[in-house]
């Protein structure tokens, strides 16, 4: 879990909102992105590339549904490859979404607001990239419902002892808990945004999503309740997920997966990289659309030293296990598992690991990098980096070499592997273009609390 | 309805009995249920003669069928059957149609569409048996006896038959040359049946012409030749075992009595020939009684090897390796050229290059007593010395086997250590050579290649074999065949050797064909089809009739009269009993008492060896072990079965030991995708013959010696088998054909990918296989409990299942296994195995349910020796793949099997990553032919076709557990111990498998439970596995240098 504390010291020093705006200045300021700003080239670009890696999705998925699971690189002994590690790597991304929207609510952290809806848009449409890999990597994909205990004339259930049906569980109770969180935070806006519209398309539209909101304190009032509860709900998502997730690996006696220490460990490599992702789109998008006044340094600093310290929690756990592995289990198989991750023929990997996820990190102890946009914005791409090589650490490494010799394997992704990730990264790109342009990326109500003039009121 | 379920019952395959190939005889009926009261159906009519055939009835014409009362009284129902079911004859179509009766029509058919479609018969024609066979019961397969001719003799099988088509090959347990076990090719021999890529018809350049046609032209071309006496006619043949098909040559030499009879194989091994010549003044041949040995010294001889002639003495040797069995353990020293499973499974591995064999055995004959003196390599000072002793220690109860591919100078040698050792007739014994008339073949050859470059070779018939591919380079045999006016082939595949003959006659599959043939120690086996053939192929017996005869017999015909006139009174019965048996009993060739030359010069003079050019290597050739002389070139379950020491699949390499590997600086880097290898492409040069071949580097491999493995570089070999691996008979010789020295190794800087299925040969000094000498295991039996303490089987907070009925196991004696695979291809037949393709195994994707781990002991580049782990599923009490399937997609049955249900897996292969052993195999693409139909003839009925996206994984044969518990059932009776045995036990040449009842302390599994060689694999993991594993004894001599026992 992130540790407040130093977010908290830093208070006075950096604003939230840059100061000089009013209520009404802010909700242009907001609202005209979506609008009456002219759409930006930039923005067709971006979206134009982000839909054609979107493509390469659906021919690598295409390729997939017609020939078989054979056309990755996967094989025994590696059964799990690219599929695995980026369902893990995208879950985690999410993971931040969460955190910053349920907990830092529930433990009153202001300035979360100017990044909770870009952050929750950022954790649906990571989980919704993370969703597609477990479908697809099953042999039969159609039949990919079998996992969920729906009443059948067979009397069939899933296998409950299987942490494949708990991710079923976690992830699509994730998934739903997200979704709501999110559209329930974005009503109000989207009744701002009914009220400005002018064409009557946006009108109708804006004014379905918003559901009747007319502002009233009765709406208001229940709102909050609502929102408090369904962070409420969510805080114990952002534990579980991963937590279960990371149980696909810990239940199995595979060396290198079968270890106590994953889950907590894994809950924190999912914040680390989800903090990790929010920064690296959140820089460009501030520099984009001129939002540095609200999306100020201070929330890149918080966000830095979040990640400083989940990074630190994940050292902890890398370290431990170099320690269980080597050191004290006394276990052939779990010393000979270590040794090959770092010795082996992916111990390259291993050391790209160390080095983006633990070293480069500690970079950002000094205040001159965490007030530099650029470093930052380097760092963080470097543990996103950092948090996929883990993954596949954790996933190919441990699988390729286990037990017996005689059925020792390598691992190599085939290029539908590769289409398939880089689709996925298209995917999500592409729904976050349409989110920046269809919905308030940042929320207008929450920002416009922050402002001065309504604390004034709220004393009064 | 019920018409239509009638007639398809009766459609089972008629092929079998409708084949006019003579009676088949089974030698199981598996159940004699009750017969079928709709047997005597007749053949359904077919539309309009429905009414006719009405007609007919009603005018008691004739014995009167009737399959209905309806049908016999003519009723109206049955009028409106046949109406519904046979549309040309509805009145109403006939009827002028207005416009709004063909509105109701259409309407009125569509709506029917879904209901009419259940009364038309299917488009196959149906053949219902006239007469219900006695033994068919539908669903039931029944066994025949047959035998699979093969160079050195022929395997005795039992075939099964599921409905008309044989599926599965297993040994012939009575048959006394092989006592049930079987090899890789007999048990791939299914799969070549239906190989639809066998030659089909009978063709002309290339043109289908027909049988007649062909027998019209043949013998118009025979009719010039008799004028000559047959001068200009030449018989090529593989080595002639068969009495009938030589009784039959012979009447074509007397008929032609100028005409010549050649005869060759790849296999040939012209030393034995040539020693025993020179030796006993006759051909003869040695057999030898591997169980009375306690002493063996193999000079190059691969006898453990999967081969028909192997078969009886891997089992013999297995049996003599066993502690349980009170008798006195062997002790192998085993010499070779090259890695072999003998050598691995030997006490003293000694490598030597080929030339040396010689001088070695000279050394050894001299301590003994035997030839002149030798001068003796220092090295090897103390090996002869010892081993010298040792065997003469053992008078009577050693032996001395040279192998085939030595010199004639090596095999005089072990003649005559065997003769001074007091071997013969105990040990070792001769018989008369199993081949009719026993010749040197390359001599033969060349004689037949001069004949026709001379142009003396009108007509050339060659039965058999694939001589334009098979021959010696030096030889030239496809150009000097070209001259050869008319040129007849008869062989199984339209390969190298008919793309240079006029005609081709298919030849027909041995399960397919009436035959005779000798088995290893010459029991008469009679050869007895399974299946009509698919196509048109001929067996050697037709067209050899059809040439000589004026009358076209089958090879039924031909076969049976031949018995009947050998087998003196009452040979109707004799022949009858000799067919359901497979054999004949007490037929195999008797013992001779030879005097043999003391002073032959083979003994005394040894071979001046040709001094090597420096920087030369010697090399030697040997047939691959799996597609053996390239016969089985198009066998994808051959090609894809790992070698025994190589593990490679789908090629064959040169061989370099790692020493000689580093000075040409030769890599065999691991590829990243799991099973594929980057290898230098070598250069080999032999006597001005050039060829290219992958280098593949081989622990144990002498140095200085390159081997050649021959049998790939086929052209026309079919889909599978064209283009792999490279052509190594294009550097040999028939000069010297299993060795030579002076080849010139370039390396070229060009790579080639091969496919290996075991990546890792050393056990990181993981205690997976236990070893020991047998002196240590009889002073310390618990060695196996103070290397490896079992785990408690009381880790779990909860009580253990009881298994109250049976409790299936399964117990693997490492001891005895040779790793030979028969295993392998038998799981793969039973249990429609399918294969991948090199390029799916280079991803490491095979799916072998039961695998062969082989791990070398001893230091890397010259190992001890090796061990051979089959790895077929543990069937674990706490299986750690059955907790982690999300839909129970495999599952623990109550009698403790883990069972896969193929129907609920949705692919997630989580198991296979929860598998410690990994031994589930998983179908990442349709790996499974859906589509060729001949294929679809081979598949075992019980055992589910997989398809995409679905795990799977050895089952125990779980379909021959429950027929056994049926039939017991039935019976209310138990299963008893050894009724049930499962395709790996049933194949294993040295019954290192043994199958059965875990709770029940006397069957034969439980007690080799019991046994302290008996452990767990990865027993620290607490699968508590049901197959566990019976450890390795070696038996090495104690004065020589100690067998290091820990695996590397």
């Amino acid at each position: 879990m992130a540790e407040p504390e130093p977010i908290m010291a830093e208070k006075e020093v950096l604003p939230i909102i840059v100061p000089g705006y009013t209520f009404a200045t802010v909700t242009d300021k907001i609202s005209a992105i979506v609008l009456t700003r002219k759409t930006p080239r930039g923005w067709y670009f971006g979206l134009a590339i982000s839909f054609a890696l979107f493509m390469c999705f659906l021919y690598a998925v295409s390729v997939l549904l017609i020939k078989g699971i054979g056309v990755w690189g996967v094989n025994i002994p590696v059964g799990w490859g690219f599929a695995i590690v980026n369902f893990v790597w995208w879950i985690g991304i999410g993971h931040a979404g969460t955190l910053i929207s349920a907990i830092l609510l529930l433990l009153k952290q202001d300035w979360r607001t100017s990044i909770n809806r870009f952050a929750e848009a950022m954790t649906l449409f990571a989980v919704a990239c993370a969703g597609v890999y477990p479908v697809l990597h099953l042999g039969r994909p159609w039949l990919a419902y079998w996992l969920f205990p729906y009443p059948n004339t067979m009397s069939i259930w899933p296998q409950f002892r299987s942490p494949l049906v708990w991710d079923v569980f976690a992830v699509s109770t994730y998934a739903t808990v997200s979704l709501m969180f999110w559209f329930v935070g974005l009503i109000p806006d989207l009744a701002t945004l009914r009220d400005r519209a002018t064409g009557k398309v946006r009108k109708v539209i804006y004014g379905m999503l918003a559901m009747g909101w007319r502002g009233s304190a009765r709406h208001w009032s229940r709102y909050e309740t609502m929102y408090l509860l369904l962070a409420g709900l969510a805080t114990p998502l952002v534990v579980s997920v991963h937590t279960v997730v990371s149980f696909d690996f810990a239940i199995s006696i595979l060396p290198g997966w079968h270890t106590t220490i994953f889950p907590p460990y894994f809950v924190a490599g999912a914040i680390y990289s989800g903090f990790a992702m929010v920064m690296t789109l959140s820089i460009p998008i501030r520099k984009f659309y001129h939002l540095e006044d609200f999306i100020t340094m201070r929330h890149l600093q918080n966000m830095a030293k979040v990640m400083l310290a989940t990074g630190l929690i994940v050292a902890y756990g890398y370290s431990m296990e170099i320690f269980m592995g080597l050191l004290y289990s006394g276990n052939p198989h779990e010393r000979f598992q270590m040794l090959n991750r770092m010795t082996g023929p992916y111990g390259i990997f291993y050391g790209a690991l160390i080095l983006c996820n633990i070293l480069t990190p500690q970079l950002m102890w000094m205040r001159k990098v965490r007030n530099s946009v650029g470093a930052l914005f380097v760092i963080s791409i470097i543990v996103n980096i950092g948090m996929w090589l883990e993954r596949f650490v954790i996933v190919v490494v441990s699988l390729h070499r286990d037990f017996l010799p005689s059925s020792w394997g390598m691992y190599s992704p085939t290029r539908f592997d590769w289409l398939t990730y880089v689709g996925t990264i298209g995917l999500f790109l592409t729904l976050l273009f349409l989110f920046l342009r269809f919905l308030p990326a940042i929320s207008i109500f929450e920002i416009r609390t922050m402002l001065p003039a309504a604390e004034i009121k709220e004393k009064h | 309805m019920n018409e239509k379920i009638e007639r398809e019952k009766d459609e089972v395959m008629p092929i079998m009995f409708d084949s006019g190939n003579g009676f088949a005889l089974p030698v199981l009926n598996q159940s004699s249920g009750a017969q079928d009261p709709n047997a005597e159906g007749t053949r359904p009519a077919v539309g309009d003669e429905v009414r006719a055939f009405q007609k007919r009835v009603d005018g008691k014409a004739g014995k009167q069928y009737w399959r209905s009362i309806e049908e016999w009284t003519g009723t109206p129902e049955f009028e409106a059957y046949v109406t519904r079911e046979y549309p040309s004859q509805a009145e109403v179509i006939v009827d002028p149609v207005s416009r709004r009766r063909f509105l109701q029509l259409m309407g009125a058919s569509l709506a029917l569409a879904g209901f009419s479609s259940c009364a038309y018969q299917p488009k196959e024609e149906i053949l219902p048996y006239v007469k219900q066979p006695e033994e068919i019961v539908a669903g039931k397969p029944l066994y025949f006896a047959t035998a699979m001719p093969m160079s050195g003799g022929a395997t005795p099988l039992l075939v099964r038959s599921n409905d008309g088509r044989p599926t599965k090959i297993e040994g012939n347990v009575d048959h006394p040359s092989t006592l049930g076990g079987t090899d890789i090719f007999s048990q791939a021999s299914i799969l070549g049946l239906y190989d639809p890529e066998r030659a089909q018809a009978v063709t002309y350049t290339g043109e289908i012409h027909s049988w007649t046609s062909f027998i019209g032209e043949i013998r118009a071309a025979l009719e010039v030749e008799k004028t000559k006496g047959g001068q200009g006619l030449r018989l090529l043949t593989e080595p002639v075992v068969s009495p009938t098909l030589a009784k039959q040559i012979k009447d074509l030499l007397a008929l032609y009595p100028n005409a010549k009879w050649y005869q060759f194989e790849t296999a040939a091994s012209d030393g034995a020939h040539y020693a025993a010549l020179e030796v006993f003044g006759e051909p003869v041949r040695p057999i030898y009684h591997v169980d009375k040995a306690e002493r063996i010294l193999s000079l190059d001889a691969d006898f453990l090897a999967s081969h028909p002639k192997n078969l009886r003495y891997i089992k013999e040797y297995a049996k003599h390796r066993n502690p349980e069995s009170g008798v006195a353990p062997s002790r192998l020293y085993a010499v070779e050229t090259t890695t072999t499973a003998t050598g691995g499974c030997s006490d003293h591995r000694i490598p030597m290059k080929p030339s040396e064999v010689e001088v070695f055995a000279r050394a050894i004959a001299a301590a003994i007593g035997v030839g002149g003196v030798q001068e003796v390599p220092e090295a090897l000072v103390q090996l002869v010395a010892e081993i010298a002793k040792d065997l003469k220690s053992h008078r009577g109860s050693g032996l001395v086997i040279a192998g085939d591919e030595q010199p004639a100078a090596v095999h005089a040698l072990a003649f005559a250590m065997n003769g001074a050792l007091g071997n013969v007739g105990t040990t070792v014994q001769f018989t008369q050579p199993l081949e009719v008339n026993p010749v040197a073949q390359l001599q033969g050859l060349r004689a037949l290649v001069a004949e026709m470059q001379q142009q003396k070779v009108t007509t050339l018939i060659i039965l058999g074999g694939n001589p334009v591919y098979a021959a010696p380079a030096d030889l030239h045999f496809a150009d000097a065949l070209s001259s050869v006016q008319l040129r007849i082939y008869h062989g199984l595949y339209n390969d190298e050797t008919s793309g240079y003959c006029h005609w081709h006659v298919p030849e027909a599959h041995y399960l397919e064909s009436w035959s005779d043939t000798r088995a290893y120690d010459g029991t008469i086996s009679i050869v007895q089809p399974l299946i009509a053939p698919l196509y048109q192929g001929k067996t050697k017996h037709e067209v050899l009739s059809a040439i000589t005869e004026q009358s076209d017999r089958t090879s039924y015909d031909i076969v049976r009269a031949y018995w009947k006139s050998q087998l003196g009174s009452n040979a109707e019965q004799a022949w009858r009993r000799a067919v359901h048996d497979g054999y004949i009993k007490d037929s195999a060739l008797p013992a001779r008492s030879l005097t043999a030359k003391q002073n032959s010069a083979l003994l005394t003079t040894p071979t001046k060896q040709a001094q090597p050019a420096a920087n030369t290597y010697e090399v030697n050739f040997r047939l691959d072990p799996t597609i053996h002389d390239g016969q089985f070139a198009n066998n994808g379950w051959l090609q894809e079965l790992p070698k025994p020491m190589t593990k490679l699949t789908w090629d064959n390499a040169a061989f370099f030991s790692p020493r000689d590997a580093r000075a040409l600086h030769l890599e065999n880097s691991m590829g990243s995708r799991g099973g594929d290898f980057e290898v230098n492409v070598v250069e080999l040069e032999l006597a001005g013959r050039k060829i290219k071949a992958p280098a593949w580097i081989l622990p144990g491999q002498p140095d200085g010696v390159v081997t050649l493995h021959l049998g790939y570089g086929r052209t026309r070999a079919g889909h599978v088998g064209s283009g792999t691996g490279f052509n190594a008979n294009l550097l040999r010789t028939s000069i010297a054909p299993w060795s030579a020295n002076g080849l010139i190794v370039r390396v070229t800087d060009e790579y080639f990918e091969m496919a290996q299925t075991q990546t890792h040969h050393s056990m990181e000094g993981w205690n997976l296989v236990h070893e020991a000498t047998f002196d240590e295991y009889r002073e310390h039996p618990d060695y196996i409990k103070e290397e490896e303490p079992p785990t408690s089987k009381d880790l779990s907070m909860f009580p253990s299942w009881q298994y109250k009925g049976y409790a299936w196991g399964l117990a693997i004696d490492l001891s005895a296994c040779v790793g030979c695979s028969a295993c392998t291809v038998a799981c793969q037949s039973e249990n429609n195995i399918p294969i991948v393709g090199k390029e799916q195994v280079m991803m490491s994707r095979e799916m072998h349910w039961i695998r062969i781990d082989r791990y070398f002991t001893g230091e890397s580049d010259n190992p001890n020796g090796s061990v051979f782990q089959p790895v077929p599923c543990m069937h674990c009490e706490n299986a750690p793949c059955e907790i982690v399937c999300p839909v129970g997609a495999t599952v623990h049955s109550a009698e403790g099997t883990n069972d896969m249900v193929y129907n609920r897996c949705v692919g997630t292969r989580y198991c296979s990553n929860n598998c410690p052993y990994k031994v589930r195999r998983y179908n990442f693409l349709l790996y499974n032919d859906w589509n060729t139909e001949s294929l679809k003839l081979s598949r075992n009925p019980e055992v589910t076709v997989r398809s995409r996206g679905i795990m799977e994984k050895c089952t125990y044969c779980i379909q021959r557990i429950q027929n056994a518990k049926i039939d017991s059932e039935k019976e209310n009776r138990l299963v008893r111990d050894g009724e049930i045995v499962t395709a790996c036990q049933s194949a294993c040449p040295a019954d290192a498998i043994t199958f059965g009842n875990i709770n029940d302390p006397n069957s034969k599994v439980a007690k080799l439970k019991a046994s302290k060689r008996n452990y767990s694999l990865l027993d620290d993991l607490n699968t508590r596995p049901r197959t566990t594993y019976l450890s390795v004894l070696r038996n090495p001599n104690p004065a020589l240098k100690p067998t290091k026992t820990e695996p590397a």
